[in-house]
């Protein structure tokens, strides 16, 4: 087992460096100056020594290189530094991958929006996994019941109505003629975990975001948890089972489900990207300060190191996310493992 | 000998002969068979119709301010209201349609026919695969919505320039919605090029001297059209509600030019005063990506054989 997660963590890692070269390439292709939101009053030759100086002539391949020392060395030192407190060397001057518009390193900026977009992000998947799995099991079960066409129709409306419309109609409902929920997150909300009153305002306000991403993530789960629990239930170990006398709980809870839930595990972790692409919209339209927005703000700047830096972020989440997934797998299929 | 009449053969031969049913007629008879398929298909045309002829019909340009005339409510006149500058945004609503539709199906048609080239060379040249699955990988890893937007916001101007406002962001779009969702029918065209490739009917094409590329067009392709048509329509999907994505985070195509999702962002800061101009768009994107998914659902029961045989 462990050999199987050190084989597939290795390929992880050229792919998270194809995708960083794709990013540059991307960028280095792209006109437009680094330097165009320097003032005009600047001199010509000025300006050209802050390009000599921040490296932006330097060829394509040794910026990417330079790039990547500070991604895959300087910043994980520096992380694990400021987790445990310790200082490895030159730990103040060390470079780091410095935002254009805050002046600060990108990525303290991203620690810092990342609680939030983890909190809807998380719990929406979470719910949405605990919803879709039962909900696909039962509706394959009882197929063409009234629960599986219900449930059918309403995966099919999570599925097709995009985030930013779903988000903005509870909103009209919920908080503007209803008055339940706010129509905004605020995130200076500071939680008091002693307080009943504080941890409420926090579920008020986390509901309708997380209920969105909910019914977005459910529906395509349960799509596929129904598609791929039919297919196993007309399996001749269904049958072996029954017949050997297994109540049809046991059937179904232990039989059906394990092997059922085998490619959706592979299918969680394909969703990944398009849950962070949910997650942003999410957050445009109940304006949470996370991650989302923090890319939102940055393109509109043209904060490039940002931009950049974010995009790999969440490659980053997506690869580590599918290894995950990989393991799970390889638990739960033990075949997997030996090819 | 004597008696041809009452041989077996003349007695178990039927009155008249089986009705000849081609591929096409089981298709549509078992589409016929799936009610959210044949309600979308129908809604769809009736969209479709609008959104082509309307604005041609509708007595108001989408375009054009009447600002005595605006924030009314639906009336007859103005069935859906009209805006803060007087616009009617029924007219608008139905210009905006043709934009997201045009987009849906040209990154559709692009999507396809890389994901399949992509797919037929990986899954027919056994050298190419492992580069060319690995490139899909790397690409399913990628999160679509972050490149979307750095690509549009750094190529909008030389893209614009080269083609003109409306066409080069068009055609922007199109393309980096195609070139971020082609892997899916790459995968599936890959596995059923590999499964078809052994088939006995692609040996004795091969074994009569057929050359590659006849092969690849003349027997492979026919064989994965059916996976191919359900992810497509279900790439129309996709491509409309991106495409809204686009636009609802003001990247997309310029301010004065309705899509639904422009109208979606226009209508989301009048939210409180005005929440029907939210809807009325975002109703649309819904409906029509609806109606495509239940076609793409209905083509996936029509096109799989093993469900056919029963009907």
């Amino acid at each position: 087992m462990l050999r199987y997660i050190m084989r597939r963590s290795m390929v992880a890692v050229p792919t998270l460096i194809v995708i960083s070269f794709i990013l540059f390439f991307i960028l280095d292709l792209a006109p437009g100056d680094p330097t165009s939101n320097v003032p005009l009053t600047v001199p010509a030759e000025v300006r050209e020594r802050m390009r000599e100086a921040q490296g932006f002539n330097d060829p394509f391949l040794l910026q990417w290189l330079k790039w990547c020392r500070l991604m895959f060395i300087n910043e994980p030192i520096n992380l694990f530094e400021s987790i445990t407190s310790t200082c490895f060397g030159e730990c103040e001057a060390r470079d780091r991958i410095i935002s254009w518009s805050s002046r600060s390193p990108a990525l303290d900026t991203i620690y810092e929006r990342l609680p939030q977009t983890l909190w809807v992000l998380g719990l929406g998947t979470l719910f949405g996994t605990l919803i879709a799995i039962p909900v696909g099991i039962i509706s394959a079960y009882k197929q063409y019941s009234v629960f599986d066409n219900v449930g059918t129709f309403v995966t099919m409306l999570g599925f097709s109505l995009p985030v930013y419309f779903t988000g903005l109609l509870a909103i009209v409902v919920f908080s503007v003629k209803l008055d339940w929920f706010p129509s905004f997150y605020d995130t200076t909300h500071d939680v008091q975990l002693t307080s009943w009153s504080s941890i409420w305002i926090q579920i008020k306000q986390l509901i309708m975001p997380v209920t969105i991403l909910t019914l977005f993530q459910a529906s395509s789960l349960a799509r596929f948890t129904r598609a791929s629990a039919l297919d196993n239930l007309n399996q001749e170990y269904v049958r072996t089972a029954r017949s050997k006398g297994l109540s049809e709980s046991k059937v179904i809870n232990v039989h059906v489900m394990r092997n059922s839930l085998i490619p959706v595990v592979t299918l969680l972790a394909l969703t990944i990207p398009g849950i962070i692409g949910g997650a942003i919209l999410t957050e445009t339209v109940f304006r949470i300060n996370g991650i989302g927005q923090l890319l939102i703000t940055s393109i509109r700047n043209g904060d490039v190191p940002m931009v950049q830096t974010i995009t790999f972020f969440s490659a980053f989440l997506v690869v580590v996310f599918n290894l995950i997934a990989d393991a799970l797998y390889g638990l739960l299929d033990p075949r997997i493992r030996y090819d | 000998m004597t008696d041809l009449a009452n041989s077996p053969e003349a007695i178990d031969a039927p009155d008249e002969l089986p009705e000849y049913r081609s591929l096409r007629s089981d298709v549509w008879r078992q589409f016929r068979r799936h009610r959210g398929a044949i309600l979308g298909l129908v809604l769809l045309t009736i969209i479709f119709l609008a959104v082509f002829l309307g604005p041609i019909l509708l007595p108001y340009d989408p375009f054009e301010n009447n600002v005595p005339d605006r924030n009314l409510g639906p009336t007859w006149k103005h069935l859906m209201g009209t805006d803060n500058l007087g616009r009617d945004v029924f007219s608008r609503v139905l210009t905006g349609g043709r934009v997201s539709i045009a987009v849906g199906i040209a990154a559709m048609l692009f999507q396809v026919i890389l994901g399949t080239t992509i797919g037929v060379l990986a899954g027919f040249f056994k050298r190419l695969d492992g580069p060319l699955m690995r490139l899909t990988d790397v690409f399913l890893s990628i999160p679509q919505l972050p490149l979307l937007l750095l690509v549009v916001v750094l190529f909008r101007e030389p893209v614009t320039d080269r083609f003109g406002q409306n066409l080069g962001i068009f055609l922007l779009v199109v393309f980096i919605i195609g070139i971020t969702n082609w892997m899916q029918t790459a995968r599936i065209v890959r596995g059923d090029v590999l499964a078809i490739k052994e088939e006995e009917f692609v040996l004795a094409a091969r074994s009569i001297g057929t050359s590659g590329l006849r092969i690849v067009t003349r027997h492979i392709l026919p064989n994965v059209l059916s996976p191919v048509t359900v992810a497509a329509s279900l790439g129309v999907a996709s491509a409309i509600i991106t495409e809204s994505a686009l636009s609802f985070l003001g990247l997309g195509f310029p301010a004065d030019f309705p899509t639904w999702g422009r109208l979606l962002f226009d209508a989301k800061d009048l939210i409180t005063s005005q929440p029907a101009r939210v809807i009325w768009p975002g109703a649309m994107i819904s409906v029509c990506v609806l109606c495509v998914t239940f076609i793409g659902d209905g083509l996936r029961d029509a096109l799989d054989p093993k469900l056919r045989s029963k009907g």
